[in-house]
C-alpha cells in the first residue's frame, strides 16, 4: 500500500439504532484483521481510547435530527479525509423520518409529557444533505460483507463493488421463486436496491425494502400493479414505501403522489 | 471551597449516547448525574396508523442490538389482542431466536465490553494483544448466537422472519440440526468463559435493590410470565402500568421510570437470576455455584458473572429446543384483528423490555408505549453510582472515573433502546 501509519478509522453515530456500527463488531471472523489494518481511532461502542483527528475514514450511522446534530456533522467532515454513510439513517433519514410527513411538535406531545424539553428539527435528514459523502452504503441494516467491501476497497484505494441493480437479480441467481408471481405476495423487490442477499423472498416474504430504491426505479408501475393484480390498497402502497428509506425521493414521490 | 468534578462526556462500550457528571464539594458528594444525549426519535408517535402487522419490524428499529426484545414484545401484545393461540414448536422456535439474541449480547457485553474495565484495557482489540484466547473464544461464541438469528431471522441484526402469529418461514428439522455441534461447543466455551470472569477481581460492593422481572411456573423466563419483584411486585403483565411508572424529569433524561410509591427497579440479568434460580439448568446452577455465586447477587459488578451463567442456560434451552422440535404444519396462525388493547412483556438481554398497543377492528395502531429495560434502570445507575462515590471518595480522580464507568457498564445499558430518551442542552463544563 505504500502507507507507513496505518490509515486511521473513525465511527460515528447520530440519530439510530447502533445495529450498523454493531454490524462491524458482528464480523467475528474479520475484526481482529480488521483492526491491524486500520487504527481504530474513535469508536465509542467499542472502545474508550480516543485519537484525535483528522482521520483517513468516517463510517457515519445515523440521521440528523437535532440543531447540534446539523453543526457536529460539518466538523467530522472537516476531520473526514473519507466519508462513508453506513445505513438507512444516515443515507435516507431512517424510520425516524416518519416525522418529516407529519407535525413534529405533535409527536413530542404523543411521546413526552414536557415537550418543552424537546429539541428536536422538524425533519430527519440523510448525511448528504448536510455535507459532501464519498460513499453511501446502503441498508437497515447494512450487510457485513458490504461493510467489510467498503473496508477493503478503502485499503486498496478502489472503488467499492456494490451493486445497484434490483433485488429482483439476487433472486434470480439463487433460484429463489417469485413471491409476487407464484404466490401474489405484494413484494418491493423490483424496486430495492439489491445487497441483502434477497432474504425476505427466501422466507416467503415480500422485500419490504429496507436497502432503499435501486438505481432507476420504476415506482409508479410497481405500485399500479400491486394495486390492479394484487388488490393491495393504495394506503398500503403509501405505508409501505413509507418505512426505514421513507424519505429517499423516488419512494418519497410516489408516496406523496398516492396519498392523494 | 474546593470541588471536585468526575465527568466522562461520551461514555464509551455502550450502545448509544450518554455522559456522566459527579460532583464533589469539599470532600462532600453533592451530585450525580447520568445524562443521556441520544436523540429522540419518536417511536409510540410514528407507530399511530400503522399497521398491527407493522409494529414488530417498525419497533425492532428502536435497537440493532436487541431486535428480538422488540420482536417478541409486539408480537405477544398483537397476539393478545387478537386471542392467538400458538403452537409448542412456533413457541419453542421463539425461545430459540431468543437464545440466540442472549447469546450474542451477553458475550458481546462481557468480553468486549466490560472485561476491559476489570483487566485495564481500553478495548477488547486492545485486550486480545495480551488474551488472544479469551477475545477469540468469546467472538466465536457471539458468532454462534448470530448463527442461530441467522438461521431462524433471516439475518441477526433486525431480523426478518418474525410476524404477528408465529414465523414467514419454519425450519426444518435438518436445518435445526445443523446447529448442534455448535452448540455443543458453544456450551463448554461458555462455562470456560464463566470460570475466566468469576477469576476477575471484584468491588466489594453491595445494595439492597427491588429487583423486578418476568418468572414463569416452567421455565426461566424468556417470553412470559408474571411481573414479580423481591418487594411484593406480583402481577400479570396487563397491570404493568399499575406498578412501573414513568415521570418527565429536565436534567437529561426524558422518561425515568420507577416502582409506584417506592423508587428505582432494578431489571436485568442479576433480577432474574435471583428471582429465577430454581428454574436454571443443573448445569447452570453448578457454573454458579463454582463461580462462588449464592443462589441470589446483589453485587451489580458480578453481572459480569450472572451473563455467563445465563449464556450456559441459554446454550442449554437452545439444544433442548432442538432436540423436541417437530416441524409445524404451518408457520403461522392466521390472525383477524380486532378493536382492543395487549402487551407483550419481555426478557430482553438487559432486563424486561415492556409494550402496550392498541389497536382498531381494522387492525390500524391507535396507541403505543414501549418502556425499555434502561429506562428502568437509570434511576438505579444514579443510585448506584451514588452510593459507590461516596463509599470511595478517598480515589483518585482518574480511578474513580474508571470505576464509575464500569459501575455504568454494569447494566450493560443501551442508550439507543430509547424509545422515550430526549436530547436536552448537555452542559459540557
Amino acid at each position: 500500500m505504500g502507507r507507513k501509519d496505518k490509515p486511521k478509522l473513525a465511527v460515528w453515530k447520530f440519530a439510530s439504532c447502533d445495529g450498523c456500527q454493531l454490524s462491524l463488531l458482528d464480523c467475528e471472523d474479520q475484526l481482529l484483521d480488521i483492526a491491524g489494518a486500520v487504527e481504530i481511532a474513535y469508536f465509542p461502542e467499542a472502545t474508550k481510547a480516543v485519537q484525535p483527528g483528522p482521520y483517513d475514514l468516517s463510517l457515519v450511522e445515523g440521521s440528523i435530527t437535532t440543531p447540534h446534530d446539523a453543526e457536529r456533522i460539518h466538523q467530522i467532515r472537516r476531520d473526514s479525509k473519507f466519508l462513508v454513510t453506513i445505513g438507512a439513517c444516515a443515507t435516507a433519514g431512517g424510520i425516524q423520518a416518519l416525522r418529516n410527513f407529519k407535525d413534529v411538535r405533535e409527536f413530542a406531545r404523543i411521546v413526552y409529557a414536557s415537550p418543552q424539553f424537546i429539541d428536536a428539527l422538524n425533519k430527519s435528514t440523510p448525511i448528504a444533505d448536510h455535507v459532501k459523502v464519498d460513499f453511501e452504503l446502503r441498508g437497515c441494516p447494512v450487510n457485513k460483507k458490504q461493510l467489510i467491501e467498503v473496508l477493503s476497497a478503502f485499503l486498496h484505494e478502489r472503488k467499492p463493488n456494490v451493486p445497484t441493480h434490483s433485488v429482483c437479480v439476487e433472486c434470480k441467481r439463487q433460484s429463489i421463486v417469485c413471491v409476487m408471481v407464484a404466490h401474489g405476495t405484494p413484494c418491493l423487490g423490483p424496486v430495492t436496491q439489491a445487497g441483502c442477499g434477497a432474504i425476505c423472498p427466501a422466507y416467503c416474504r415480500g422485500c419490504y425494502a429496507c436497502f432503499g430504491p435501486k438505481e432507476t426505479p420504476n415506482v409508479a408501475a410497481l405500485g399500479c400493479w400491486w394495486h390492479d393484480e394484487l388488490d393491495v390498497p393504495y394506503r398500503d402502497v403509501v405505508r409501505a414505501l413509507r418505512t426505514y428509506n421513507a424519505v429517499a425521493p423516488p419512494f418519497e414521490k410516489e408516496s406523496v403522489r398516492n396519498e392523494h | 471551597m474546593s470541588t471536585r468534578t468526575i465527568k466522562v462526556d461520551y461514555i464509551a462500550r455502550v450502545e448509544g449516547e450518554g455522559a456522566m457528571r459527579i460532583e464533589i464539594n469539599d470532600g462532600k458528594l453533592t451530585d450525580v448525574k447520568l445524562k443521556i444525549f441520544e436523540p429522540p426519535r419518536f417511536f409510540e408517535a410514528l407507530l399511530r396508523g400503522r399497521d398491527y402487522t407493522e409494529a414488530p419490524d417498525i419497533t425492532a428499529r428502536i435497537c440493532g442490538i436487541c431486535p428480538v426484545a422488540y420482536l417478541m414484545g409486539a408480537v405477544h401484545a398483537m397476539e393478545m389482542i387478537c386471542s392467538v393461540k400458538i403452537p409448542k414448536p412456533i413457541r419453542d422456535l421463539r425461545r430459540l431466536i431468543y437464545c440466540g439474541e442472549w447469546i450474542e449480547s451477553h458475550i458481546l457485553h462481557m468480553a468486549m465490553l466490560h472485561v476491559p474495565d476489570f483487566l485495564g484495557y481500553p478495548d477488547a482489540i486492545a485486550m486480545a494483544k495480551d488474551h488472544p484466547d479469551v477475545v477469540k473464544k468469546a467472538l466465536k461464541i457471539k458468532k454462534i448466537g448470530n448463527g442461530i438469528m441467522t438461521l431462524i431471522g433471516g439475518r441477526e441484526v433486525h431480523p426478518i422472519n418474525v410476524r404477528v402469529g408465529g414465523f414467514y418461514k419454519t425450519p426444518t428439522k435438518r436445518q435445526l440440526e445443523s446447529l448442534v455441534e455448535d452448540l455443543k461447543w458453544g456450551l463448554d466455551a461458555s462455562l470456560d468463559m464463566v470460570r475466566v470472569v468469576s477469576g476477575l477481581k471484584f468491588q466489594d460492593f453491595e445494595h439492597d435493590y427491588e429487583y423486578a422481572c418476568l418468572r414463569h411456573p416452567d421455565e426461566y423466563p424468556f417470553n412470559e410470565g408474571r411481573l414479580i419483584s423481591n418487594k411484593g411486585i406480583d402481577v400479570p403483565i396487563s397491570e404493568y402500568d399499575d406498578v412501573l411508572v414513568e415521570e418527565h424529569v429536565e436534567h437529561s433524561t426524558a422518561l425515568h421510570s420507577y416502582v409506584k410509591g417506592r423508587g428505582p427497579g432494578h431489571v436485568g440479568p442479576l433480577a432474574r437470576y435471583s428471582m429465577n434460580f430454581d428454574k436454571l439448568t443443573p448445569l447452570a446452577k453448578e457454573a454458579a455455584h463454582e463461580a462462588g455465586l449464592a443462589e441470589t447477587c446483589y453485587n451489580p459488578f458480578k453481572s459480569i458473572i450472572v451473563r455467563g451463567v445465563e449464556v450456559v442456560l441459554a446454550f442449554e434451552e437452545a439444544l433442548r429446543i432442538v432436540d423436541d422440535y417437530e416441524e409445524p404444519d404451518h408457520p403461522y396462525e392466521n390472525v383477524e384483528p380486532r378493536a382492543g388493547t395487549g402487551y407483550g412483556c419481555t426478557e430482553a438481554p438487559r432486563g424486561i423490555c415492556y409494550h402496550r398497543y392498541t389497536i382498531d377492528d381494522a387492525g390500524t395502531i391507535q396507541d403505543a408505549k414501549i418502556v425499555s429495560p434502561t429506562a428502568v434502570n437509570q434511576k438505579a445507575i444514579e443510585k448506584d453510582l451514588w452510593h459507590f462515590v461516596e463509599a470511595n471518595l478517598d480515589l483518585p480522580d482518574e480511578e474513580l472515573q474508571w470505576e464509575c464507568e464500569q459501575a455504568i457498564r454494569n447494566y450493560d445499558p443501551c442508550i439507543s433502546c430509547s424509545a422515550h430518551f430526549l436530547n436536552l442542552e448537555v452542559k459540557r463544563t
